[in-house]
C-alpha cells in the first residue's frame, strides 16, 4: 500500500476559505439556509465551513445539522455486517429551506442518492444543493454533480481518497491511497 | 460494526451482554427516527415478515407491526382464531406454508413453551419469540431495561424488584435473564405460590415483604395477575392479593426514595397498582410502550442483516 499527499494543510485551509466565500455568495446572511454535514465524514467539513463563516465573514446564526443516512442506502444486507449508524441531529426545520448537504468525498453518489431520501423524512425543501471537498470524477454510478467543489480528482478504482481532519485524525491532510 | 451473536431472538438467554447493548444502540438511532415528521425508513424495503400469534396479544402484536412497517418490510398477520390450525394443521406445516410464500422472518406467540426454540430447527427463517408460554419474552425484556437505561442512565447496579406471578411469567423470567446480564441487582416478590422453587438459583433474592423490598429498589416492575392461567387458586381473593401486593399513592409516598414503576401492561387497576400510581410521574409505563416499538425495530434490523 502507498500513499500520496494530495492536499497539504494549507491548501485545505485555502479551498475551505473559498468554498464559504463561494457559499456565502449564493446564500447572503444565510436566513433560509441549512447546512447539513453527511455522517460520518462530512460533518468535520460542515462544522469547519460554518466556524469560518461565522468568525472570518460574521455571518449570523447558521443552521448546521447532521444527517446519518444508514437506514436509507441501497446497499443493506449486501456487506458482511450490518451498517453502523450515526446519530442524526437536525433539531431546526428544513421546510422551504435551502439545504446544502456537505460531504467530503463525491464517489459514486450513492450517499447522496441516500441523503436526497433521508431529507424528506424531515419536510420539503425548496432547494437542495451538494458541496463537496474531493470530486473524484469518472466514478459516478447516479447521475448527481456538486454544485461547489473542492478538488477535482482522477483516480482509478483501485484508489482511495483518504480525508484526515485535525479535530478527529490530528493533522489536515488528503491522501490519494492506492492498494 | 459488531454484529448478534445469533441468528434468531429465542430467548434472552441466548443472548450475550453484547448483543443487548448492539440492540440498545440501534434502538436509540430508530427513537430519533420515530421523532421525525415521517418515521419510515426504506432498510427492510426487500423483507417479508409473518407475524404468526397463536395466542391473542393486542400490544405486542401492534408494536410489532408497527416496528416492522416503519422499517418498510411486507407484513402478513395470521392468528391461530381463523386458521387451518383448527382443522388439525401442525405447527410446521402452518409456518411451512406461510413460508412457502417466501417470508424471510417469522415473529411468533404460542402457548407452548419451546416452541420458538422448535421451530428454529425446522425452517428456515429468522425467528423472533414474541412470547412462548411462560418461558421467555425477550423483546418485552429488552424495552424494559432499555426504559430503565433511559430513565436511571444505567442498568448496571441498580436494584430492580419484579412483584407478582413469577410462576407464571415469561415477563419475569426473560426480565431476570436480561438485568443479571447487565449487572442489576434483581429480587421477586409475591405470594410464595406464586413464586418458583430454586428462583434463588438465578441469582436473584426473594422478598416476601412488599414494604420492605420497595423500600429497597430503584425500580419496580409490577407484573399483572394472569388469571387466565391460574387454573388453580393461588392465593384465596384478588382483595387480598392486592392488600398484600398491590402499590397505591400512599404506599409509595411512605418510602424513603422515589423508586420508578413499571408494568408490562395491560393492567388490572386497582389489582397491582391504583390508577394514580399508573399515571404518575414516577410511572414508565407509557415510555415502555413507547420504546417497544424502536427496540422492535432494532432486533428487526440486525436479524434481517443476516439473512442472505
Amino acid at each position: 500500500m502507498s500513499q500520496k499527499v494530495l492536499l497539504s494543510s494549507k491548501e485545505i485551509n485555502i479551498i475551505l476559505h473559498r468554498l464559504a466565500c463561494q457559499l456565502l455568495e449564493n446564500h447572503l446572511n444565510f436566513k433560509d439556509t441549512v447546512l447539513i454535514g453527511i455522517q460520518p465524514r462530512g460533518i468535520f467539513l460542515a462544522v469547519r465551513l460554518a466556524k469560518i463563516l461565522k468568525e472570518e465573514y460574521g455571518v449570523g446564526p447558521i443552521d448546521l445539522g447532521f444527517l446519518d443516512i444508514t437506514f436509507y442506502r441501497d446497499d443493506f444486507r449486501r456487506g458482511d455486517k450490518p451498517l453502523e449508524a450515526n446519530k442524526t441531529k437536525i433539531d431546526f426545520p428544513i421546510e422551504d429551506k435551502n439545504v446544502v448537504f456537505i460531504d467530503d468525498v463525491l464517489y459514486t453518489g450513492r450517499s447522496i442518492r441516500a441523503a436526497l431520501t433521508a431529507i424528506q423524512s424531515f419536510g420539503r425543501p425548496k432547494e437542495i444543493e451538494l458541496l463537496t471537498l474531493i470530486d473524484r470524477r469518472f466514478s459516478r454510478h447516479l447521475p448527481i454533480q456538486p454544485n461547489y467543489r473542492g478538488r477535482q480528482v482522477d483516480a482509478i478504482n483501485g484508489e482511495k481518497v483518504k480525508v484526515m481532519w485535525k479535530e478527529n485524525d490530528g493533522e489536515d491532510v488528503i491522501y490519494l491511497v492506492k492498494t | 460494526m459488531s454484529e448478534l451473536s445469533v441468528n434468531h431472538l429465542l430467548g434472552i438467554k441466548y443472548l450475550k451482554e453484547t448483543d443487548i447493548q448492539l440492540i440498545f444502540e440501534t434502538a436509540d438511532h430508530f427513537k430519533e427516527v420515530l421523532s421525525r415528521s415521517i418515521k419510515k425508513v426504506p432498510s427492510l424495503r426487500d423483507i417479508t415478515i409473518a407475524n404468526i400469534f397463536f395466542e391473542n396479544s393486542t400490544r405486542t402484536r401492534l408494536s410489532f407491526e408497527l416496528a416492522e412497517k416503519r422499517l418498510s418490510a411486507d407484513v402478513v398477520n395470521f392468528s391461530s382464531g381463523q386458521s387451518s390450525v383448527k382443522k388439525g394443521e401442525t405447527l410446521i406445516d402452518t409456518v411451512n406454508n406461510i413460508l412457502s410464500m417466501k417470508v424471510d422472518m417469522v415473529v411468533m406467540r404460542h402457548p407452548n413453551p419451546g416452541a420458538g426454540i422448535f421451530l428454529s430447527n425446522h425452517v428456515k427463517a429468522a425467528i423472533v419469540n414474541a412470547g412462548d408460554g411462560a418461558h421467555e419474552h425477550p423483546t418485552q425484556a429488552l424495552l424494559d431495561s432499555f426504559s430503565i437505561r433511559e430513565r436511571l442512565g444505567d442498568v448496571s447496579g441498580k436494584n430492580v424488584l419484579i412483584v407478582g406471578d413469577i410462576l407464571h411469567s415469561r415477563v419475569a423470567l426473560s426480565n431476570i435473564f436480561a438485568l443479571k446480564l447487565q449487572g442489576a441487582n434483581v429480587k421477586v416478590c409475591g405470594p410464595k405460590t406464586l413464586i418458583p422453587k430454586h428462583i434463588e438459583s438465578l441469582g436473584v433474592g426473594v422478598e416476601s415483604n412488599l414494604r420492605k423490598a420497595l423500600n429497597w429498589c430503584d425500580v419496580a416492575n409490577m407484573l399483572r395477575i394472569q388469571n387466565e392461567r391460574l387454573d388453580i387458586s393461588y392465593f384465596p381473593t384478588t382483595r387480598e392479593y392486592t392488600q398484600q401486593y398491590g402499590v397505591n399513592k400512599a404506599l409509595l409516598n411512605s418510602l424513603d426514595k422515589e423508586i420508578v414503576i413499571m408494568h408490562p401492561g395491560p393492567i388490572n387497576r386497582g389489582v397491582e397498582i391504583t390508577s394514580d400510581v399508573a399515571d404518575s410521574k414516577q410511572s414508565i409505563i407509557l415510555n415502555q410502550v413507547e420504546n417497544g416499538v424502536a427496540i422492535r425495530m432494532a432486533v428487526i434490523y440486525l436479524l434481517a442483516s443476516k439473512i442472505k
